[in-house]
């Protein structure tokens, strides 16, 4: 066990997987000599040399494609899209391509691609660098959708998505990167003495579709992923509520059985994400769970989210849901 | 010599005025919006290829690129206009291979015409024939090597009986019965062969050119000797990933060729408005590549010219753009009418004539085949796929089937079917 932030979690996974595996290859934008703009790849390439992990030209339509191409062909590539937001020029290749491929070919060809891209807000990143585009991808079938929470859970589900020979696209909430954002901007988290910071040194797999409980109650479900977790976690600890959170980890396909069985428990349940609530995919948790889940229910299902704008700059903790806003939804939720 | 005013550097593309301004106006400024060089009506005037055999070298297939420049704007031809192969492209191929080509390129075409009636009886939903470019893919399909992974664009059908896809395979899969290797899941004529190493073919445009780049930097980082290939339209030039693909090939130098078969034609759109550039090759250029571009009719010069950047690239000297000088002969599929945007008799002028009727009449003077052989090659080919597309529809038909059970709508979505998509399953069959 070693003491890990997301990023040399991160770091580690793709080590542990040039080390075993020599098919795998690592490239996106910044990821070579420099190590990546936020360092996940630092020391890979001098470590596994520059035809395994390796710099590319600015076009991520060009590196995912590229990559589709090198996983026909045999190999297990790790794209990074330095910045989720600037994932749309690979759109087309990841959603008719990548995702359909196995199926268009009848299971002849498959590209097992995970496409690495830090996402969410939390850093002044203002429109361009702080999206949440998940719910574009769980809305196409074929792709496997990964936001992990915390550095175990993003080195295990890493690994295993980059075994899986079925695409993963591969969210890192970049506020979680150097510490557990709880929703105050004025502190400076760490991830040191957080149980989620105790990381296996080598290999080891955290199961894809599997959610897990974070805390356990019997009064109410909260169901998060990314950076959330952590806020809903500190509103919920600070209240005299007795909650399940339930963080997702693999968004599709969905781990419906663990959300379910919960709000069967408590009956009522409420639903956090930093992206957009329009066809956001708390949307389609919570029709799953309404379809599940009706005749447990005590209260209608509460959705916090950001809101359906651009993702602000100088207004960025209006934007994104709040301690506050979270624990209104939980009084509103509970008192109903 | 033609006549001066389609004199130009691309005899396909007409006169085009590439300087903006108008008398009279006040201001220099106006769009510019080109147009084809005939539409219904006109009478067709192309240029004669003014390049002939023998015009252009071949370099060493490990010569800098910028030897390759005037190939790049010229056009690589073996077979003069007499039938004759000449000039040091000619790929010295033997009769045996020649008469192997004519069958490949006659059963292309005969299945195109098959496949096209059983679309007009309503037995196939859709059918996109490549009649006119034969050349394009039996010759890179022959010159190529087994084990080469190819990623065609939709017209390149040729390709797959090149590698010997049986007949009978590619017709269920037009009709999408159960012996349809893709089960009923893709359009007629999207095919994939693994056995073949032939890449799944898509719709949308373009995609496998980086696709097929990565495939090759793949090859090139496991130290292997097979090549990547990949054809595109010169319509689809005009997308981001044609460029994507030429630029991480020339940064990353892997072995692809790619093919840009500039058959006119995208639809209605001429490829006037798919570039202002006079030649697709000559892009080449700026990526540090070479860039030729070929007579996509003369099966021999793309034999040749397919072999000497397949040569340059198992021998280190990365990627080569190939640019296909052709016409399609046919509307662009069976959901097209042509006659709408141009001249029904543009295809029979063009100058790079009949890939077919070429070919034959280079082995009839080399008195290796006679009229009588081509006509037979042709009944027989005919006979044959009638009798084929009989059996194919005897293993299912499109209104009638039998079609694989509906609930492996499911199948292959992921490599296991996952718990959502088993409830959706249920849900269907229920």
């Amino acid at each position: 066990m070693a003491t890990m932030n997301m990023i040399q979690a991160v770091n580690s996974a793709l080590d542990v997987m040039l080390e075993r595996d020599g098919n795998v290859c690592v490239f996106g934008e910044d990821v070579g000599y420099f190590g990546g703009v936020f360092r996940a790849t630092e020391g890979l390439q001098k470590k596994h040399g520059t035809h395994r992990v390796f710099d590319t030209p600015l076009a991520e339509g060009g590196i995912v494609a590229t990559a589709i191409g090198m996983g026909i062909n045999g190999l297990r590539p790790v794209p990074e899209v330095q910045f989720a937001d600037y994932i749309y020029p690979a759109f087309d290749q990841i959603t008719n391509e990548l995702a359909k491929l196995r199926y268009r070919s009848g299971g002849e060809w498959f590209a097992p691609l995970t496409v690495r891209a830090p996402c969410g807000g939390g850093i002044r990143g203002a429109l361009y660098h702080s999206q949440s585009p998940e719910a574009y991808f769980t809305h196409t079938a074929g792709l496997t959708v990964v936001m992990p929470s915390n550095p175990v859970d993003a080195k295990g589900l890493l690994i295993s998505s980059i075994e899986s020979d079925d695409p993963v696209m591969f969210f890192e909430p970049k506020r979680l990167y150097r510490g557990p954002f709880d929703g105050d901007p004025h502190k400076v988290p760490s991830w040191q003495g957080h149980p989620g910071s105790d990381v296996p040194v080598g290999h080891f797999r955290t199961p894809l579709s599997k959610a897990v409980l974070v805390r356990e109650g019997d009064a109410v479900t909260v169901v998060s992923w990314g950076t959330m977790v952590h806020v809903v976690r500190s509103v919920i600890d600070s209240s005299d509520v007795s909650a399940d959170l339930i963080d997702l980890r693999t968004l599709v396909p969905m781990d419906l059985e663990t959300v379910a069985a919960s709000v069967r428990k408590t009956g009522r349940c409420i639903v956090v994400h930093e992206a957009p609530r329009t066809g956001g995919f708390g949307a389609e948790v919570v029709a799953l769970l309404q379809e599940e889940c009706f005749w447990h229910l005590e209260a209608p299902i509460a959705r916090v989210t950001g809101w359906d704008t651009p993702f602000p700059h100088a207004l960025e903790w209006d934007y994104m849901p709040s301690r506050k806003r979270i624990a209104d939804a939980l009084t509103r939720v509970m008192e109903a | 010599m033609a006549d001066s005013k389609y004199r130009v550097e691309n005899p396909e593309g007409g006169e085009q005025k590439r300087v903006a301004g108008r008398a009279g106006r006040e201001s220099a400024s106006f769009l510019h919006v080109p147009d084809a060089p005939h539409r219904p009506g006109d009478e067709p005037r192309f240029a004669r290829f003014t390049q002939q055999p023998g015009d252009l070298s071949r370099p060493d297939p490990l010569a800098h690129y910028e030897q390759l420049r005037p190939h790049a704007t010229g056009l690589v031809r073996v077979l003069n206009d007499d039938g004759q192969a000449a000039g040091p492209w000619d790929p010295k191929l033997s009769p045996a291979e020649l008469r192997t080509a004519l069958m490949i390129m006659v059963h292309t075409r005969q299945l195109d015409r098959r496949m096209l009636t059983m679309q007009r009886q309503g037995r196939l939903s859709f059918y996109l024939e490549s009649t006119g470019e034969e050349a394009v893919a039996a010759g890179a399909g022959m010159a190529l090597l087994p084990d080469d992974l190819l990623f065609p664009s939709y017209r390149q059908q040729g390709l797959f009986l090149a590698r010997g896809m049986p007949l009978l395979d590619m017709m269920c899969q037009c009709i999408g019965n159960r012996s349809d290797n893709s089960k009923g899941r893709q359009m007629p004529v999207h095919y994939s062969w693994r056995k073949g190493n032939l890449v799944s073919i898509s719709s949308p445009v373009g995609t496998q050119f980086p696709q097929a780049v990565g495939a090759a930097m793949a090859t090139a980082y496991r130290g292997e000797s097979h090549v990547v290939a990949t054809w595109i339209g010169e319509g689809t030039t005009a997308q981001g990933d044609f460029h994507y693909a030429l630029n991480f090939a020339s940064v990353y130098m892997p072995p692809v060729l790619m093919h840009i078969v500039n058959n006119q034609w995208a639809i209605s759109t001429h490829r006037n408005l798919s570039t202002g550039g006079k030649s697709f090759a000559a892009r080449a250029d700026a990526y540090g590549m070479p860039g030729i571009r070929v007579d996509g009719n003369d099966f021999l010069a793309v034999h040749a010219v397919t072999q000497w950047a397949a040569d340059r690239a198992r021998q280190g000297g990365g990627p080569t753009l190939i640019e296909l000088l052709t016409y399609r002969a046919g509307a662009h599929s069976t959901s097209d009418d042509p006659s709408r945007y141009r001249p029904s008799d543009e295809g029979r002028l063009w100058p790079g004539g009949d890939p077919i009727a070429r070919l034959a009449q280079h082995l009839v003077e080399l008195g290796e085949w006679s009229d009588e052989k081509q006509q037979e090659l042709e009944h027989k080919a005919e006979r044959m796929i009638a009798q084929t597309y009989k059996q194919a529809e005897k293993v299912g038909s499109l209104a009638d089937g039998p079609h694989d059970p509906p609930e492996t709508i499911f199948d292959d979505v992921y490599q296991n079917l996952p718990e959502h998509l088993q409830r959706q399953r249920d849900e269907l069959g229920g």
